[in-house]
Formats: C-alpha cells, sequence, structure tokens
C-alpha cells in the first residue's frame, strides 16, 4: 500500500489549496466527498505503535523496533531502568518467575522486551549486569538506545502520562506489562505486579487464544 | 522536546501554535458562531473541516495523521440526519427452532465439538478452560425455563451510524435476533432488546460466531461473556469477566426472573419491592471488555411485572411499551472516534486512562432526531461508556436560558419510591436513569417546538469531567433532538406531578453481619483495590449467603473518578461523605448498582447477599480501567470470612 501523506490527504478533501494559505472565497456548493482509505488493523496499529526505531539489546546487538522485534511475534513489553529503587525491581523479579512458568516458550515463539526509561544511563553493559543479577533466561532482551527514539516509543506504546509533571517522575513510571500476537492484532496489558501466575494465563491467552479456535 | 498528543516530537513553535489552536476552538464555540457564519469568516470548508489556518483543530494542528485515534480528529458529520432508530425486541423462539437441536442442559454441554475440538458449549469453562462439574443452573428445577430465546454474535460490516454520505459503513460486530441468515438478520447496534417479566423465567442460547484473525480497526477480541447488567442471577449464567467462550461455542444464559429474596427472606418469588426494570446486557471479557463493547456487543433488557407493566392503562401506569408507536423509549448513549483516515470507528488498545469520543451517537446513530407527540414519554437513558460522565439537560435550542424540569422516576433502572423532579441527572458508565418527558406540558409552558437532550458535563479525557458545566445550546453537545409535532394527543400514563408511588424502598435498617473497606488506587499507573489486582484466579473475600453486608468505598486515587459496579444484588448508598445520599439536585437515593466515586469521595453502601452461590466481580465501570484491573473476585457461600479489608 502507498502510504498516505497528510498532502494527499488534505488533497482528497480538496483542502490542499488551504493548506498553504487561506482562501476566503468558498470552496463552492458542491458537498466534498471523503476520501478515506482502509488500512489493514495490522499496518493501522505499526503506524500507531510500533516506529522501527534502531535499538541496542544487552548483548550488543542492533535491531529495529518493528522489523525484528515486534512483526510476526507473540510479545511481552515493560518499561525498566537499572538504577530504579521503586517497583523495578518487585516486577523484573515478577517477570523472571513469569519466564519460568511460561517454560521454554520465551525464546522460542514468545519474546520477552524490557525498555529503558533512562538510556543516558543504561548501556548495554549496564542492562547486561541487570539481567545476569536477575539471572534472566534466553529469549528476554534489554533494550536501549537513542534519547529521543526511547522516548518517542514509550509514548507511541502507552507508557506516558498524560498529565507532563506526573509524567516527569521516572520513579513512578507505569508498571503495567503489555503483552500480544502482532499476527493477530490482538493487544492486552496487566500490571507487573500481579500474580505471576495470573499473568501466564492473560498471556497465554492473548498469544494461544486466536489459534484456539482457527476453525473454518 | 515538545510532543503533540500523538507522541509525535514538534517543534516548539508548532507546541505554541497547538495550544493557541486549543484556544481558538474553545474561543469559536465560546462564540457560538454556527456553521454558516464559520463559513462566512472563511473558517469553514463546504467539506465541514475548519481550515487550517493557525490550526483550529486537532485535525488542522499537524498531528491527525490516518490511523490516529484522538479526541478532536474524527471527521465532521452533519447533526440530526438520522431518525432515532428503536432496537427491535427480541423475537421469542421455541424448543424446535434449529438453533435448540441441543437441548438446554442444566449443567454445561461439555461434550466436544469434532469440528472444532472445543466444548459445544462455553458454559463450565473458566479462564478458557473446562472445570468439569461447575456451572450448573441454580434453582433451574425449581423454575424451568418458560421462554427461550436465541442471539447471535457476528461481525456486520455495512452498519450505518450515520447516512451523513461523508462517514461510511461502519464494521461492527454486534447481537443479532437469532436467525442464521446475515442478510434478513444482520448483527446490531445496540443489540436486540430483551423483554422479559418476572416470574417467567427465561434462557437466551447466545452464539459466538465472531470473525477469526486480525480484527477491522486492530480491536475486539472474539471471545466474549454476555453480562447481565443488574440481574439476580447465579454466577454460571452471570456473564462474569473469567467465563469467557469462544467462537465456535454457544453459551446458555439462564435466568430464573424472580426477584431477590425468593429463597429466604420473600419465598417463593422474591420481594416485588427489589424489582429491575431497565438493565442491559453487555460483553464482559476480561481485559478486554472496552473494546469489544464499544465494537457493539451491548444492548438493552428490560423487566415488566404486574406493576410496571408496559401497559398505561395499568399497574402503576407508566408510558407504554408495546404500543405503536411506544411511549416507553430506551436510549443507549455512546460516545465514540472515527479514524481520519480510514473514517472507521476507532479504538486505542494502548490507552490505560480511558477514551472519551466526539461523536455521540444515541441507539447506534450519530445525534440523531426524534419526532415525539405531545403527551408523557419514558425514556430509559443509559450511558453505555466506554470511560465518560454524561449529566445531560433539556434544552430548547431557540432559547437556551430557559431551565426546563422533567422527572426521574428510576435510578440505575430501579423504580424510585416516587418520581422526583429535576433540571438535569448524572450518569456515570452503565448507570441508567428513567425519565418522564411531558411533552405537551412543555411545548404549552417554553414554546417549545424542538429540544435537546444535551449533555453539558465537561469531559476532555478518560479520567474524569473537569465539573464544569457547558452553557446551554451547543450543538456540539446535543446528544438528540426531540421534535415536537401535532396536536396534544391521548394520554394515558400517569401524571408524575401527583405523585404516583412505585415501589417502597427495602429497609436498611438490619445490622449488618460485618462491614468492609475497599481503597481504589493508583500507583506507577496500575489500578488497583485494596493494593490488589484483578486476578481470575484469586477469590478476596466470602460473604455469607442470605446476610447484610456494609461496604465502604473510598476514591484514594487523586485526579480519577470510578463508577463502581457490583453484580448479584443492587444495594442502597447510606452515605457519601459522612452524609445521606441527597435527592436533589442529583439524585443519589434508591436501589443502586453503580456508584460513582467521584473525588475523594467516600460511599456506604447497604447490600442483602441472597439466594445464589459462587463468585462475582465488583469493578470500575470505566470498561478502560476495568480492563486494567480495576476489579476484585468474591464469593458467596453458606459461611462468610471476616475479612474487613480484603
Amino acid at each position: 500500500m502507498v502510504a498516505m501523506t497528510r498532502r494527499r490527504w488534505l488533497a482528497t478533501l480538496g483542502l490542499a489549496p488551504l493548506a498553504g494559505a487561506l482562501t476566503t472565497e468558498a470552496a463552492g456548493t458542491q458537498q466534498q466527498q471523503n476520501t478515506f482509505e482502509s488500512i489493514p488493523p495490522r499496518e493501522l496499529l505499526r503506524r500507531r505503535h510500533f516506529p522501527n526505531s534502531e535499538l541496542v539489546t544487552h548483548q550488543g546487538k542492533k535491531v529495529h523496533f518493528y522489523d525484528d522485534l515486534i512483526k510476526d511475534r507473540k510479545v511481552v513489553i515493560n518499561f525498566m531502568y537499572a538504577k530504579c529503587e521503586g517497583i523495578c525491581v518487585p516486577v523484573t523479579a515478577n517477570l523472571v518467575k513469569v519466564q519460568k512458568l511460561l517454560k521454554g516458550r520465551v525464546g522460542r515463539d514468545i519474546f520477552m522486551y524490557s525498555i529503558t526509561l533512562k538510556p543516558e544511563e543504561d548501556t548495554p553493559g549496564v542492562l547486561k549486569k541487570y539481567a545476569q543479577t536477575f539471572h534472566v533466561g534466553p529469549g528476554w532482551l534489554f533494550l536501549t538506545g537513542r534519547p529521543s527514539d526511547i522516548e518517542s516509543l514509550r509514548r507511541k506504546l502507552g507508557f506516558a502520562y498524560a498529565d507532563p509533571v506526573e509524567d516527569a517522575d521516572k520513579s513512578n513510571h507505569v508498571g503495567m506489562l503489555r503483552f500480544g500476537n502482532e499476527t493477530f492484532a490482538r493487544w492486552a496489558a496487566c500490571p507487573g505486579q500481579a500474580h505471576a501466575d495470573w499473568i501466564v494465563i492473560s498471556i497465554l491467552s492473548e498469544v494461544d487464544g486466536p489459534t484456539r479456535t482457527a476453525m473454518k | 522536546m515538545y510532543f503533540n498528543v500523538f507522541g509525535k516530537k514538534v517543534s516548539r513553535a508548532q507546541w505554541k501554535q497547538m495550544l493557541n489552536a486549543q484556544k481558538n476552538r474553545r474561543e469559536l464555540i465560546a462564540a457560538r458562531l454556527d456553521r454558516r457564519e464559520l463559513f462566512k469568516l472563511g473558517l469553514l470548508t463546504s467539506g465541514g473541516y475548519l481550515v487550517a489556518k493557525s490550526g483550529l483543530s486537532a485535525w488542522a494542528d499537524g498531528g491527525c495523521d490516518p490511523g490516529t485515534c484522538q479526541l478532536g480528529c474524527s471527521p465532521p458529520t452533519t447533526p440530526f440526519v438520522d431518525p432515532l432508530t428503536i432496537s427491535p425486541v427480541l423475537p421469542e423462539r421455541q424448543l424446535s427452532d434449529p438453533g435448540f437441536a441441543m437441548a438446554p442442559t442444566v449443567c454445561p454441554n461439555s461434550a466436544i465439538n469434532p469440528a472444532n475440538g472445543l466444548p459445544f458449549e462455553g458454559r463450565g469453562q473458566f479462564n478458557g478452560v473446562l472445570r468439569p462439574g461447575t456451572d450448573c443452573f441454580q434453582f433451574f428445577n425449581q423454575f424451568p425455563p418458560q421462554k427461550f430465546f436465541i442471539e447471535r454474535m457476528r461481525q456486520n460490516t455495512n452498519f450505518r451510524i450515520t447516512s451523513d454520505p461523508r462517514i461510511p459503513p461502519q464494521t461492527i460486530w454486534g447481537f443479532n435476533q437469532g436467525g442464521t441468515d446475515p442478510t434478513t438478520d444482520p448483527a446490531i447496534f445496540p443489540g436486540p432488546t430483551i423483554v422479559t417479566r418476572y416470574q417467567t423465567p427465561m434462557l437466551v442460547r447466545r452464539f459466538n460466531e465472531l470473525p477469526s484473525g486480525a480484527p477491522a480497526g486492530g480491536f475486539g477480541v472474539p471471545e466474549t461473556s454476555t453480562h447481565l447488567h443488574n440481574f439476580h442471577s447465579g454466577p454460571e449464567s452471570d456473564g462474569g469477566p473469567c467465563r469467557w467462550f469462544f467462537r465456535g461455542q454457544y453459551f446458555d444464559y439462564y435466568h430464573t426472573m424472580q426477584q431477590a429474596g425468593f429463597s429466604f427472606d420473600f419465598p417463593p418469588n422474591g420481594d416485588v419491592n427489589e424489582s429491575l426494570s431497565t438493565l442491559w446486557y453487555h460483553d464482559h471479557r476480561v481485559d478486554h471488555t472496552a473494546e469489544n463493547v464499544y465494537k457493539g456487543l451491548a444492548g438493552f433488557h428490560l423487566i415488566f411485572n404486574q406493576f410496571d407493566t408496559g401497559d398505561e392503562t395499568t399497574g402503576f401506569h407508566l408510558p407504554s411499551f408495546f404500543s405503536t408507536p411506544q411511549f416507553d423509549v430506551p436510549l443507549f448513549l455512546a460516545d465514540k472516534l472515527i479514524d481520519p483516515g480510514t473514517g472507521q470507528l476507532c479504538f486505542d488498545t494502548f490507552g490505560f486512562d480511558g477514551l472519551v469520543g466526539d461523536k455521540f451517537l444515541v441507539n447506534g446513530k450519530i445525534q440523531p432526531f426524534f419526532e415525539v407527540q405531545k403527551r408523557r414519554y419514558r425514556f430509559r437513558v443509559l450511558d453505555g461508556g466506554p470511560s465518560r460522565f454524561y449529566q445531560f439537560f433539556l434544552t430548547n435550542p431557540d432559547n437556551p436560558s430557559q431551565s426546563i424540569p422533567f422527572w426521574q422516576i428510576a435510578n440505575d433502572g430501579n423504580l424510585l419510591p416516587q418520581p422526583i423532579q429535576i433540571t438535569s441527572a448524572r450518569i456515570g458508565v452503565a448507570e441508567r436513569v428513567d425519565i418522564i418527558v411531558d411533552f405537551k406540558q412543555i411545548a404549552q409552558t417554553f414554546g417549545a417546538t424542538r429540544l435537546w437532550l444535551e449533555n453539558r458535563l465537561e469531559q476532555t479525557n478518560g479520567r474524569a469531567p473537569t465539573g464544569n458545566i457547558l452553557p446551554a445550546g451547543q450543538i456540539q453537545n446535543a446528544l438528540v433532538e426531540f421534535r415536537i409535532v401535532g396536536n396534544p394527543v391521548a394520554d394515558g400514563s400517569v401524571d408524575p406531578a401527583t405523585g404516583p408511588r412505585f415501589y417502597n424502598l427495602p429497609s436498611t435498617t438490619p445490622t449488618p453481619r460485618i462491614t468492609r473497606n475497599f481503597k481504589f488506587e493508583r500507583s506507577n499507573g496500575q489500578w488497583a483495590i485494596n493494593g490488589q489486582f484483578m486476578d481470575c484466579n484469586t477469590i478476596r473475600f466470602t460473604v455469607q449467603r442470605n446476610s447484610v453486608e456494609k461496604w465502604v468505598l473510598e476514591n484514594s486515587s487523586g485526579g480519577w473518578q470510578h463508577p463502581i459496579h457490583i453484580h448479584l444484588e443492587e444495594f442502597q448508598i447510606l452515605s457519601i461523605n459522612g452524609q445521606p445520599p441527597p435527592s436533589s439536585p442529583l439524585v443519589q437515593t434508591g436501589r443502586k448498582d453503580v456508584v460513582r466515586l467521584e473525588f475523594g469521595t467516600t460511599v456506604e453502601l447497604f447490600f442483602r447477599f441472597r439466594d445464589f452461590r459462587n463468585d462475582y466481580p465488583m469493578h470500575c465501570h470505566n470498561t478502560i480501567h476495568e480492563d486494567h484491573a480495576m476489579m476484585l473476585l468474591w464469593q458467596v457461600q453458606d459461611v462468610g470470612d471476616s475479612n474487613t479489608e480484603p
């Protein structure tokens, strides 16, 4: 599909001349018909939520967020930072339990991503140490990147507060987990501090739900 | 660094322009310029858009790219082009109907369907997994079902929310009237109205025939659990959050249609003063309720009895439902957003705060009109969510300064002891208010030829209303336009001014067995009740069957408001912040099933828990909060616990 630019969009509405300068004459008496495009659900969510920013894993590998980490995958995403004294520790410890309860699936068909909120501090080396401290298993990546990319990612994934004062307090960051099955455009979230066995049921119901009933 | 509301980086200049745009927009609205005047000023195009000069809307500030789903981005629509639609009454079906080829059974039909490897019936599953031996219907043999219904949950790709030609047909999910042919019996929103009578037990079979694959618009999950909101049902038929079923399955929902207390203090049929009138059914699938209801999986369920008869010549003489035309009309309010790129209803599944829309739908149409006769009507107004609080008034658009009174006869669909005259009513998500509007009297007293049901409560995000009451007569706040036509007509309904009595309030004097305390909180963006999160596998406390309890609910979440709903039995509010509940200017008295926890509010609720056993939820009915764990499960058993802060 050809991506629709704002200019093309304006053109379809017959507003292109107005984008540059204000036209005072009436635009005519004919009713303008809107021209809408059909955006497939996965593409729609990609545009809205999944930038293809370049990130670096705790193993020092460069990856592109959408192409390498999200597309066609079943994933679990949260935000954290290494020196966090608030909920990061209980949430990470909880996710370690979740990873164990998911048995061998993490790294095989489910992937876990913890994205740092402080990319200035959290170099791949710092994150690697953090991962080692918690004995995280394979298939769970800690991610850092350019601060502006991380900030955009955080907002697009819905981990920002509407209130800028509240949002600026990193110790109060959103402790939710976001998980989903990209192929089926199916996403949900739950608190990172919920019981690990319930988190696992929630994750599996999202990622496996669609194929359980793939009849017809 | 500056960001627009879509998380897109913008320059400082653009950011200032956005703020300026907001200000402009407010000023334009405050100046009450109409379309013609805006057009003359060159600020409006013939297509209806505000032009891009200095940005006059979010659309104009560069943020509304195709695919965005944000307040202020929906394309313009013309109000009052469609007549109000009234959903059809769900037809009764015989057991000989092919849909009942497998007869309903007391215990779930868990035989495996070879076509999909799933049990034929979804009842008996919990978290999507069969729990053999559970969820047999309670009291089924005592009250065998006499009326049978079928609904099929399906997709409809050709549903019109307006006949404004600029807005294309929509893809929705909805309930149909039980037939198999989608051309003659498509899924609709709101779903067919289910009409039942007390003392006539009923069963509705719901087939999940929703599509697989990535859903249109990127929202909606084809696993559902249909809750009958406010009814006194066993958990197996209540449609709770953890009892979802899959596409390819059916689920029998059985209701005794007896009032509460039928097995305890009011045998054999329950306390008539616990009669319920205006209920609704809606999806309740844990984590996905908001998107599924938004997509259309909801409808009204009305219950009549020997007093509230649906016939104005009998009983309480309330305006007739069963006449043609009907003078008892349910109004399903739903605010929506439209994607400016696709023209389709959109829903952001990545939002935590809640969603408020900029398009008001009433009974599935954007700002419809309704031709009314000069007589009394009963309207049953429901806030269908997902997040908005409404305070609605009757506005004469030709003289907005008039304060027009009407009568409230029910709170949350439960008739009050007697009508209360009001000039506005506030409802949070899932709350209902039944009102009587006398168009003859209003036409005479106020000279009105048309009236708007107008929402004047300002709300700009999913957290809470601002509390500001907006000026009357702003067309974008009109929900429906009533057009008063013809000469005065015969009216057999009771005049609320004569002080008719309905049901008495059940007594709240018995001493509660226990008082339980609940704090509705938020920390690190996570919703919690008493510091804990929703978990289908954790039942937090046990109520003793056939006992009285007092619950104290406290909102300690800062700048948020929560409409809290408790299943099984309605309650009465004993106090709000230590004061008895007011009946003026907003009616907080009567029997309710949702309580609005406004800022810093503590409420005390009085409950009787009777008849049924097993688990039910309590949750925030801002369905986005509900989907993000602001919910807990409790249960009723023969022996209760003493957990005061569960």
